[in-house]
């Protein structure tokens, strides 16, 4: 238990997906003007992550990997392209399950549940997975431990940002490279729990 | 959208994207890797040319295959051809670079989700004949090129003294002279220089500033 503990812990604060890796940063920046669509956002991205990082795993494991269906067969070669079709089609069905049955919650995500497809925060996160060779079990912790960190991140540049629209900068400043200095200024904040022994 | 759009030129598709319109500092695309990997020029150089090759030949091939795509699934069969390409890319960097393809660890694959390449299959592809489509590619994987060069060459020479690995500056730790800025390697640097690069761009391009929401030298509030 302790090392699931240990594991989710390090995947939000120690190996923040925006943070510590700048995955995600495309939306990060463009979508973190107000609180409530940033926190949307970031549930949505939360939801996929932690369907597609054990679903890929179980994949991985089952098909993809040297003799994994047949001896001597070695299909690894088809991950990217496997990957981001079980993200694409998770996606989907994922939308069609929340329309069908919390279409509050569906109509609030709106636009932005399609759009996590081409969210490089997914695909990094089974990457990772699969780089660091997690077990099923580690896979769901991890999942939803890279989410949240994700999550995390966003709603709290929002907030920032939310602040920073009062503040008197240069005109050239305004807008996108403030957010890249305060996002810089979180990253640097960030690095201090890298310090935490786990 | 219903009057004949106009084909630009294999030229101007190659040359707008690559100054005028450059994808990361003007559109603000593709930022995840031009911040992950610009802390030496080696990773910043084969990822910019992995990127360019990807952009050029996705585009080529869908703008090929154009007329055929039914709209609905556009998405996935570009998302298919890209992956098909990028999973060239890492097959030959792992053949090649293995050295290379391990430092850039799972940034090679996130090229398939990089917001460049759909953006131009998207956004040019679909509408233009081969030729242009091709060179437009060409032309913002090459300006990804030059940015990630530029923020690469900023970050290697003063954080480590090294250019292309080779020494620029003599370092105290090898009898040299020079301190590094260990700061300049560290990630969250990356955001400081795209940050003043682009706020260097808006001071000379006013037409893209972002107006102020609030106006802070008004005082009847």
């Amino acid at each position: 238990m302790e090392h699931y503990i240990s594991l989710f812990i390090e995947s939000v604060f120690i190996q923040n997906m925006a943070l510590a890796f700048f995955l995600g940063m495309c939306t990060f920046l463009a979508v973190s003007k107000k609180v409530t669509t940033a926190a949307g956002l970031g549930a949505a991205v939360i939801m996929v992550q932690v369907l597609a990082v054990p679903v890929n795993n179980l994949i991985n494991t089952f098909i993809l990997k040297p003799d994994a269906i047949i001896e001597g067969l070695d299909l690894s070669f088809l991950s990217f392209i496997t990957y981001i079709g079980v993200i694409a089609a998770l996606v989907q069905v994922l939308e069609m399950v929340l329309d069908k049955f919390f279409p509050a919650l569906y109509s609030a995500l709106g636009i932005f549940l399609p759009l996590i497809t081409v969210n490089c925060v997914i695909f990094a996160g089974v990457s990772f997975m699969v780089q660091r060779d997690y077990t099923f079990a580690e896979s769901v912790v991890y999942g939803v431990g890279s989410g949240f960190s994700w999550a995390l991140a966003i709603v709290l540049l929002a907030a920032i940002r939310e602040r920073l629209k009062y503040a008197d900068a240069p005109a050239g400043l305004h807008g996108l490279p403030l957010t890249f200095i305060t996002a810089g200024l979180m990253a640097i904040g960030f690095m201090s729990f890298s310090g935490i022994q786990l | 959208m219903t009057e004949a759009v106009k084909v630009p030129s294999a030229k101007e598709s190659f040359l707008e994207p690559l100054i005028a319109n450059n994808p990361v500092m003007i559109q603000v695309l593709g930022i995840c890797s031009s911040l992950a990997v610009t802390s030496s020029m080696k990773t910043a150089f084969v990822m910019g040319v992995s990127v360019t090759a990807v952009t050029a030949f996705s585009n080529l091939a869908v703008s090929c295959v154009r007329k055929l795509i039914p709209g609905s699934v556009r998405i996935i069969a570009q998302m298919t051809i890209i992956a098909s390409l990028v999973i060239i890319v890492d097959q030959i960097l792992r053949a090649f670079a293995f050295d290379l393809s391990k430092q850039l660890s799972v940034y090679v694959g996130l090229i398939i989700t990089n917001c460049i390449v759909m953006g131009r299959t998207e956004g040019f592809a679909l509408k233009y004949p081969p030729l242009p489509s091709f060179c437009d590619g060409l032309g913002n994987g090459l300006g990804y090129l030059l940015v990630l060069c530029v923020v690469g060459t900023i970050r290697e020479i003063f954080g480590s003294g090294t250019w292309f690995g080779l020494s620029v500056m003599q370092t105290v730790n090898n009898g040299g002279w020079y301190v590094p800025c260990g700061f300049l390697v560290m990630p969250p640097c990356a955001f400081f220089i795209l940050g003043s690069l682009i706020w260097l761009v808006k001071t000379f391009r006013k037409d893209l500033q972002e107006p102020n929401e609030y106006d802070t030298h008004r005082e009847d509030y």
